[in-house]
């Protein structure tokens, strides 16, 4: 029989976790974080600096033309979003699949993904050139007419996927974390502590009523979110795929999208754990090198699929006979982008081969590189999606190049700034892995308990 | 729900100490007890004898009176209220009003479950009695309040001496 490894290790006492992972919210936050949250901090407000002159002067600033509508806002809006599918995938899907390894990591993972979709919010907002009236985006009643949304429209369908999404991610986090932040209140000494984590806790005190109600909902919204997050990303390819614009006009979209989703939010997931592992050393316990091999697994599981559909997309450019589609995939990879696609191919598909070598997989510096070159990588297929498939599709006479400019630059690094200064924050003042869920998965596969329902 | 209980609270240390607490509890005839415990245990909700929770069947009519207001809104919008010609497509495009439908169908399920464990569990509450910090941590409890059958203090604390309490105290819940 196959020995289950244990998902925490040092023989912990239930205290012992409370206080292990309660222990960064309760003491005076260390140099490293002090640092990073600073330099966090700086890239935020240059964010912001760039958002508010863009706005000021236009979307004239960045490098969108004509051919090219379509360009840095809508490349790095998809990128965050993907970023955020790993999230959900860990704490609602993995959940689903009665994953117990998910418990430690479905916290921070969660959080994620709702930053990130706060983050990649806001570009369509500022794409649409006139944000001030980005409020026509939902249907109300007005005077015009009135004059209705078109719902016809996958952009309006992207309104409704990443705001439902966005509102039910942040619940399932929030409502996951009561029973620790009740935990928080109870420890805390100082009156205003208690009183905030009191508020934040709802009261919550543990009863086993309470508990059966919380699990059904957690189960509840674990299955809610999973169709859910699979119809964001669909949705957000339907922007794509609903078009005629060879190289967009594909059905492949929807599950290449999820997949690539999936790959890029793994890679951030691996990231920012390796970067938690050195912050804390405490949550190595939790977040152990057998948790981090299987996230790598998945990585590369992924990044095969990815790699199918780049594939596949060309097969089929080549079979369905269509000159055009024929000439979006020859441009993509041998035309004046070809350097964005060989770099997306190398980081997506090549890079992630090294997790066949068990102790690449088991490595920190290695999969710490590889996460990087595989958020590098997703980048890049979505500038690849986007610019070289508009800027040269029907009419030679209308071909083009995207003009990149420094405030493209600009909103690409500084949307960092925003996505970091959250994550950090969320590192010190909550519980960064679930108390009330790694406690009942202790045991697992240590030899006196043993995992019996696992 | 701003009155609290008086009662007797015993504390155990163990998960397996107070799912047989709870079972004896409950066997004794107590029908108001509350188990505490920092995390979900499995078999108490059996011990305690409490019944699968109602929650599904709110997210199920939630999610159907979602699923109707999507398709009902962009009926009445896109085909009674203004109707606009979109290249071609029919004012009632159903197959393009998927989504929009599909979404509203899991926001209203989502939240509206979520409101119902809010109101399931009494939450949130203004400052409730809390019978023993380490509850949330590391503790567990059995609380039998005042006014439950056959409630008597002497009776209860032996009870709960005899079930291994590792401490039995006078509380408000």
């Amino acid at each position: 029989m196959m020995k289950r490894n244990q998902l925490v290790l040092g023989n912990k006492t239930l205290k012992d976790i409370t206080e292990d992972i309660v222990k960064p919210v309760e003491t005076l936050p260390s140099k490293q974080w002090l640092s990073l949250f600073l330099s966090a901090k700086v890239l935020l407000l240059f964010y912001i600096s760039m958002i508010a002159i863009i706005i000021a002067n236009g979307m004239g600033l960045l490098g969108v033309n004509n051919p090219v509508a379509w360009g840095t806002m809508i490349i790095t809006f998809v990128f965050w979003i993907g970023i955020g599918h790993a999230g959900t995938l860990i704490s609602a899907i993995l959940f689903l699949f009665r994953q117990k390894w998910r418990t430690s990591v479905a916290r921070t993972a969660e959080a994620m993904t709702v930053f990130a979709v706060m983050t990649a919010g806001i570009f369509p907002l500022i794409h649409t050139g006139r944000p001030w009236l980005d409020f026509w985006l939902f249907p109300y009643p007005n005077q015009r007419g009135p004059l209705w949304t078109n719902f016809r429209s996958p952009l309006l369908w992207d309104v409704f996927a990443v705001s439902t999404y966005a509102t039910v991610s942040a619940v399932f986090w929030y409502i996951g974390m009561v029973p620790d932040l009740a935990t928080i209140r109870d420890r805390a000494v100082h009156p205003l502590r208690k009183k905030i984590y009191g508020i934040l806790s709802f009261g919550w005190r543990g009863t086993a009523k309470q508990w059966s109600h919380f699990e059904m909902l957690y189960m509840l919204l674990a299955g809610l979110s999973t169709p859910l997050v699979l119809s964001v990303h669909t949705i957000v390819s339907f922007d794509f795929a609903v078009s005629n614009v060879p190289g967009w006009h594909t059905t492949i979209f929807p599950p290449y999208f999820v997949a690539g989703a999936i790959f890029s939010g793994f890679g951030m997931v691996v990231t920012l754990m390796t970067l938690v592992r050195i912050g804390f050393p405490q949550f190595k316990d939790y977040i152990t090198i057998d948790h981090m091999e299987v996230m790598n697994k998945i990585i590369m599981a992924t990044g095969l699929m990815v790699g199918y559909a780049y594939g596949s997309e060309f097969f089929i450019a080549w079979y369905s006979g269509n000159a055009y589609e024929k000439f979006a995939f020859i441009n993509r990879a041998f035309g004046p982008y070809a350097w964005s696609y060989w770099i997306m191919i190398c980081c997506n598909v090549v890079i992630p081969q090294l997790f066949w070598k068990k102790s690449f997989r088991r490595s920190i510096p290695i999969m710490f590189t590889v996460s990087i070159f595989v958020n590098i990588g997703m980048w890049f297929e979505r500038f690849v999606i986007t610019v070289t498939s508009l800027h040269r599709d029907f009419l030679p006479s209308s071909w083009g190049m995207y003009a990149w400019s420094f405030f493209d630059t600009g909103v690409l690094v500084g949307s960092f700034g925003l996505f970091l200064t959250l994550f950090l924050l969320y590192l010190r003042v909550l519980p960064a892995i679930s108390i009330a869920e790694v406690k009942p998965v202790m045991n697992v596969g240590k030899e006196t308990h043993g995992g019996h329902h696992g | 729900m701003a009155k609290f209980k008086k009662g007797i609270a015993g504390i155990f240390l163990t998960e397996e100490q107070v799912v047989k607490a709870a079972h004896k509890t409950r066997e004794m005839g107590f029908t108001k007890f509350e188990a505490l415990s920092p995390y979900p245990i499995h078999g108490m909700e059996e011990a305690c004898g409490i019944k699968r929770s109602w929650i599904p069947y709110v997210t199920f009519i939630a999610g159907l009176t979602g699923m109707t207001a999507g398709l009902l809104f962009t009926w009445w919008t896109s085909a009674v209220n203004w109707t606009l010609n979109i290249g071609g497509k029919p004012f009632w495009s159903l197959p393009a009003f998927i989504p929009i439908i599909f979404e509203l169908t899991i926001l209203f399920a989502a939240l509206s479950s979520v409101a119902a464990m809010l109101y399931a569990c009494g939450i949130p509450k203004v400052s409730p009695p809390i019978i023993d910090k380490d509850i949330t941590s590391h503790k567990f409890a059995v609380f039998i309040p005042h006014d439950d059958t056959g409630y008597d203090e002497k009776k209860v604390e032996d009870l709960m001496k005899s079930l291994g309490a590792a401490e039995v105290k006078k509380a408000e819940f």
